[in-house]
């Protein structure tokens, strides 16, 4: 009925789905809660009910979007519910920029603020005379030994390897799902497959780089969650990325998938768009780390 | 016609049989917020609970009657109960009843999210109220979670988790909100054509979307900082406590006026019914609405002032406070001028809605007294800030639910309540109110803090009237709850579909009870029939 948009309302029928999802939820979060206080080499249930809650969630998910699908397949789905759709996933990104704009804020408070009072700046703190004598602050390993030494003296990672060749392989990955996009509007069935997967190809490429920094961070350079506010807000950002860009790869696979068994035409291809979008917002952070994280 | 709505299956009229379908695999907008609204209620009276326990270890001076470990839990679980528990679900509950029927939608935009909001609430609750059944006790470093008080003992994992699923609920239900406001209203439904309710809704969901991913990314700081080794607010890893301080109350402040601003709505509806006038200055209001949202995001070292800022900052934080006053004034003028020349009646959500205008204006200055900087180093942390948010809180927020729940019951349930027993409620509380929060403003510039389960033999009597206020409160709320129960299931009054003789409003034009499915099509909006349709004069 999708031409019939305004003169007409829809509304979904009774679903358990929601009451699945909050029962998971909090199954993952109270064995979270339990398993974090779990005394070392203590057994105890938290670690399987935080396990059991994912297998949860994942198989919340793909019920819940497995008979959305449906519907959406069966054309119960009018003009007016896509646009309530594509809010809803509109302000979940702004809701996710917001988050990341916290980590954000750290990091510029720490930076501008933080570190330099420790080493004196501002209204006199005598940190750099008393608590680590002589430490002139800097912003990651300083050398001499100020707060950072706190998990051991480590080393930074340079913006101009690794990180570089992210960068370049995410902005490549925007432009591929936008050939996608195009040519699903087109109807070049080939094309589509082809830039979409060769985005999800990029993603996981992005993430096997983005594991071997980890690792090398780790080893080499001692530089841990520990590491200071240095290290804090350096995994954090970083890793809350990383975690974004594995949905978005997972959810970008997915809809390859459905793009090859044919679920979308020119004009709704909803599913696909959302995914595009949240492919460019993890895009934009990256951008916006490589340069406060890494580069500046 | 109205048959054309394309439900998924033959649902089409009256609610499903079984309670579990019903209830729990809900699509509705009304049962869903019925369920928000009974969760909040239930929120109400444990929270409220705990706050017999406070008062009551301070009805005297010294020791009385708990561990201070377990006062301090009370007074954090006071607080977060209220929040998060009672103030913000049931006004997201009023939203699911009124802003389908008052826009013209059949119901919100996502239904199934909606349920979801709704679901996750009680969970996050058990979740936070069975750490007060643990070992180490639950959470007790005040609701504002300051590290690194706050991260000591166990229960602090518990608490953020349960703040995170707060957080997603919150998020998903004014994404719902938004969506439902954007896109469903009825043709004709112009956006200066809907109720100010629908407006401050509007904004406010604007302020959850914006806030409630800050306040999850600070607690995850909380997190990892307990569990992962990171030194995000570790003064000897580089960070600083204080950088908590920011990052919640940048969540903190608007946080306040999500709590204020569907009051504001509420109000703005009640007052025009009863005074048989339309709102003055609905632009005004508004606007008004919209640019206290905006400046709530510049203040929120207000807070702070006693940290040690720096003093640039002391003084924009001060004088951008200060300015909310501005547009806070708006509001109240109009208010005051919608009732002026009126013909006013005085049932009981009227009478909430006067005593909301004056008790939440005391608020609204000792607020302002406190945006002094200077004077705030000596109200900081005293009782005198509790006697501010109280106002602005009890008297403002909580009495403009209660005004919305006499309001609106009608409609819920098709009957009217008790108007003796409402006015009964309405005066206890609001006699009872004053005489448990005005004593803490002398308190708290004596010196009094807060927090504290003991105190100098000075304040006694203060403290003595302003736990008989609080007994007194609190038992005049189960009045409430007396008159909700016997309008629901017992009153023999049956309301006529437009309740109230000067309300105007799409809600009113449907039959009371509302039908389960209201607006199968979309309505045709008559601007005469809108509360505030002659927005061009
Ligand atoms: C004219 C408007 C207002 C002004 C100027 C104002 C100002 C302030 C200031 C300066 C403080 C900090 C006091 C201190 O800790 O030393 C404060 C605290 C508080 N205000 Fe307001 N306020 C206003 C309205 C509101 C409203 C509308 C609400 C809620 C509905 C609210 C809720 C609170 C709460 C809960 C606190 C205490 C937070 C805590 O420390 O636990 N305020 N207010
Ligand atoms: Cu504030």
């Amino acid at each position: 009925m999708g031409h019939q948009q305004q003169d007409v309302y829809f509304v979904p029928s009774k679903s358990y789905w929601p009451i699945v999802a909050a029962v998971s939820m909090f199954v993952t979060v109270f064995g979270a809660a339990h398993w974090l206080n779990a005394q070392p080499g203590e057994g105890g249930f938290g670690k399987p009910l935080f396990w059991v809650g994912i297998a949860m969630i994942l198989g919340m998910f793909f019920g819940w979007f497995r008979s959305v699908i449906n519907e959406s397949l069966a054309g119960n789905y009018n003009g007016q519910v896509d646009r309530s759709f594509r809010m809803g996933m509109m302000w979940f990104i702004f809701s996710e920029v917001m988050f990341f704009g916290a980590f954000f804020g750290a990091l510029f408070y720490a930076r501008l603020f933080a570190v330099p009072w420790l080493g004196g700046e501002g209204h006199g703190v005598l940190t750099h005379q008393f608590v680590w004598q002589g430490y002139e602050a800097a912003w990651g390993a300083s050398g001499g030994g100020g707060p950072e030494k706190i998990g051991g003296s480590f080393q930074t990672i340079p913006a101009w390897g690794l990180p570089l060749l992210n960068t370049l392989i995410l902005l490549s990955s925007g432009v591929t799902i936008t050939i996608a996009h195009h040519a699903l509007k087109a109807g070049h069935r080939k094309t589509l497959l082809i830039g979409l997967g060769a985005t999800v190809l990029l993603g996981c490429l992005f993430l096997w780089f983005q594991a071997h920094e980890y690792a090398e961070a780790y080893e080499h350079f001692n530089l841990t969650l520990g590491s200071g506010v240095y290290g804090a807000t350096f995994f954090m950002l970083t890793g809350f990325h990383g975690m974004h860009v594995t949905l978005g790869t997972i959810m970008l696979a997915i809809i390859w998938v459905r793009c090859a068994k044919g679920h979308f035409s020119k004009d709704d291809h909803f599913g696909f768009e959302a995914v595009a979008w949240y492919w460019h917002f993890v895009d934009v952070v990256w951008l916006a780390l490589f340069l406060f994280v890494y580069v500046l | 016609m109205a048959h054309a709505a394309t439900h998924d299956h033959h649902d089409h009229h009256g609610a499903p049989k079984g309670f579990f379908q019903r209830w729990v695999m809900s699509t509705n907008h009304k049962d869903i917020g019925t369920l928000y609204l009974i969760f909040s209620l239930t929120m109400f009276f444990i929270g409220g609970a705990f706050a017999m326990v406070i008062r009551a270890e301070l009805f005297k001076p010294g020791m009385q009657l708990v561990q201070p470990y377990f006062f301090n839990e009370m007074t954090t679980m006071h607080a977060l109960v209220m929040i998060f528990g009672a103030i913000m679900p049931s006004f997201v509950g009023l939203a699911n009843w009124m802003i389908p029927l008052m826009v013209g939608a059949p119901d919100m935009a996502l239904p199934r999210m909606n349920n979801l909001s709704f679901w996750i609430m009680p969970f996050a609750f058990i979740l936070l109220l069975s750490t007060l059944f643990m070992p180490g006790g639950g959470p007790a470093g005040g609701w504002t979670m300051y590290p690194p008080l706050s991260l000591q003992g166990e229960s602090i994992a518990y608490t953020i988790f349960a703040v995170h699923l707060m957080g997603i609920s919150s998020i998903m239900g004014a994404i719902n909100i938004i969506a439902t406001i954007l896109n469903m209203r009825a043709p004709g439904m112009d956006l200066l054509k809907m109720p100010v309710f629908v407006w401050s809704w509007l904004i406010t969901a604007f302020l959850l979307i914006a806030v409630m991913p800050v306040l999850a990314g600070a607690v995850t700081m909380l997190l990892t900082d307990k569990y992962f080794h990171t030194n995000f607010f570790n003064a000897a890893g580089g960070g600083d406590p204080v950088l908590f301080q920011h990052i919640f109350w940048f969540f903190g402040h608007p946080e306040v006026y999500i709590m204020i601003l569907p009051a504001f709505g509420i109000i703005s509806e009640i007052i025009p019914t009863f005074a048989r006038k339309p709102i003055f200055g609905y632009r005004a209001m508004v606007f008004a609405i919209a640019s206290i949202a905006f400046l709530s995001f510049i203040v929120w070292a207000h807070h702070m002032f006693a940290v040690g800022l720096p003093m640039g900052a002391e003084i924009f934080f001060m004088y951008a406070t200060m300015l909310i006053a501005v547009p806070t004034g708006v509001k109240v003028f109009n208010w005051v001028s919608t009732m002026w020349g009126g013909s006013m009646t005085f049932e009981t959500p009227m009478l909430f809605s006067i005593a909301f205008v004056i008790l939440f204006t005391i608020g609204g200055f000792s607020g302002l007294m406190l945006a002094l900087a200077p004077a705030d180093f000596q109200y900081h942390d005293t009782y005198f800030v509790v006697a501010h948010f109280h106002y602005v809180l009890v008297t403002g927020a909580a009495f403009s639910i209660m005004a919305a729940a006499y309001y609106w019951i009608p409609k819920w349930s098709g009957n009217m309540y008790s108007e003796t027993w409402g006015k009964i409620h309405f005066w206890s509380s609001v006699i009872s109110v004053n005489v448990l929060f005005f004593p803490q403003h002398f308190l708290g510039l004596a010196g009094m803090p807060r927090r504290i389960p003991d105190y100098n033999v000075a304040f006694a009597n203060f403290n003595m009237i302003s736990s008989i206020g609080g007994f007194w409160f609190g038992a005049s709320q189960l009045i409430f709850l007396g008159v909700v129960i016997h309008c629901v299931f017992f009153s023999k009054k049956k309301a006529a579909d437009r309740s109230w003789e000067g309300a105007k409003g799409l809600e009113w034009t449907v039959p009371s009870p509302a039908p389960f499915h209201t607006f199968d099509v979309p309505p045709v909006i008559h601007d005469d029939e809108l509360a505030h349709g002659n927005t061009e004069h």
